[in-house]
């Protein structure tokens, strides 16, 4: 266990608890809050960056912190959403509400931040984005008349969001290309049609934030977990070695051959561990392993929806946070 | 109007406070009370968001020497630091990120 006293807090996992080691410094958890030496010890580090997900560790903040940014890009981070349907016609099978409640839920790859939060006045191209889905179904005219495929037999019985279209409001189009405004994905079905039925919509998007409602949040999750750290307090060898690879994830403890053809565990990397307590069930490996997790190491892992890149996605949220202080700073003033 | 001081209080109690934010939950209220409850002479800081369906938070603090307005004061600006610090520190290792991941 004194191995485990470092200068880094950590919950140690045992077998039927968990306790808390005793850090040799003070740590952000119980020192007080002060710029200059969270200055010190901060730090970010970009682990993955794959088009719209994005993994980073921030190290060395308060457990709080990095839920409120947590918190503020599910909630706080706006971005644009249909959140006006006007049906002019509908007559497939699906209800007005329901389909309302669907296209209101279809991703939108607007930037957000070109556009203004809706004041009670009327539309304009400041703050609304305007689409139009138009689409009737007929039975299908083709030489295909012994065919029984539904694609074969009717045309447009399948409605996908590639169908709505843009409608630019004002002088919108100087402002955005056709590429960027659009839902980002094409192939979302919205509703099943058979002949004769038609839907006439016209589609209005907002701004707005994921504490309204879910279709506002710019991210599909953004969550942030502990970082994983594994020890090995004895040598383990031969059978309890692959014993003690199974336990854990894939990649996580490795298997070093010695000289003598023995195989020794050795810990690679417990970045990925899923913290899994499989090693308890075993009398013999339960006591060779110590596992933890560093309570001021935060991995984020940022799924972005598709309008906004993950990184602004943070950057935004961090944003917000400090909008929000400066305007109640100035409100303070004022008392 | 954002803040305000929970009704019935003493005005001239300048010691311990109970501010009122409207339009605040859960995200600005733990943040806030971490920073101000890790200073030196906060006696006590809680926040509360007395009901799901009205979007109020309370913020309670105590002091032992001081004034209260004074501790929410340099909370929300050690906070504005921080933001600060984050943004910068998120950017500069962006850029290298990058420059990493083109130069391979």
């Amino acid at each position: 266990m004194q191995s485990i006293n470092d200068y880094k807090p950590r919950i140690i996992l045992n077998e039927y608890n968990i306790t808390q080691n005793l850090p040799s410094a003070p740590t952000v958890l119980d020192e007080t809050f002060n710029i200059k030496k969270l200055k010190k010890i901060f730090r970010i580090v970009i682990v993955r960056y794959e088009n719209m997900e994005m993994e980073f560790d921030v190290i060395g903040i308060h457990p709080f912190i990095a839920n409120t940014f947590r918190r503020l890009m599910l909630s706080d981070v706006p971005s644009m959403a249909i959140e006006k349907v006007h049906i002019y016609n509908n007559t497939s099978i699906i209800q007005d509400e329901v389909l309302a409640h669907r296209l209101g839920l279809v991703p939108l790859k607007a930037d957000p931040r070109l556009f203004q939060f809706k004041q009670d006045a009327e539309d304009n191209e400041l703050d609304t984005l305007e689409f139009e889905l138009k689409i009737k179904c007929i039975r299908s005219k083709d030489e295909n008349k012994d065919s029984s495929r539904i694609d074969d037999i009717y045309k447009n019985s399948n409605v996908y969001s590639k169908q709505i279209k843009w409608v630019p409001k004002g002088n919108q189009l100087d402002s955005f290309k056709e590429s960027d405004v659009g839902t980002v994905h094409d192939d979302i079905l919205i509703a099943k049609l058979r002949p004769g039925h038609e839907l006439d919509l016209k589609l209005l998007a907002v701004k707005g934030i994921g504490r309204d409602h879910a279709k506002f949040s710019p991210v599909a999750t953004a969550f942030y977990r502990l970082l994983p750290d594994i020890r090995l307090t004895r040598e383990v060898k031969g059978e309890a070695a692959e014993r003690l690879q199974k336990c854990f994830s894939p990649g996580v403890i490795g298997l070093r051959h010695t000289k003598d053809g023995n195989k020794v565990a050795v810990v690679n990397n417990a970045r990925y561990d899923s913290s899994s307590r499989n090693v308890f069930r075993y009398d013999d490996l339960k006591d060779a392993v110590i596992m933890t997790k560093v309570q001021d190491h935060f991995i984020f892992n940022i799924e972005s929806v598709g309008a906004l890149k993950p990184d602004v996605i943070f950057i935004e949220a961090v944003k917000t946070l400090k909008d929000k202080c400066l305007s109640l700073l100035s409100e303070l003033e004022q008392i | 109007m954002p803040i305000a001081q929970l009704a019935g209080t003493d005005p001239a109690e300048e010691k311990s406070k109970t501010f009122v934010f409207h339009d605040e939950g859960h995200t600005m209220g733990n943040a806030l009370r971490y920073v101000i409850s890790s200073y030196d002479d906060v006696e006590f800081c809680g926040y509360t968001v007395p009901h799901p369906a009205e979007s109020k938070m309370h913020l309670r603090i105590q002091m032992r020497n001081g004034r209260a307005i004074d501790a929410l004061r340099r909370a929300l600006k050690d906070l504005v630091k921080l933001c600060d610090h984050t943004i910068e520190t998120f950017n500069e290792q962006l850029i290298s990120f990058q420059t990493d991941q083109l130069s391979t």
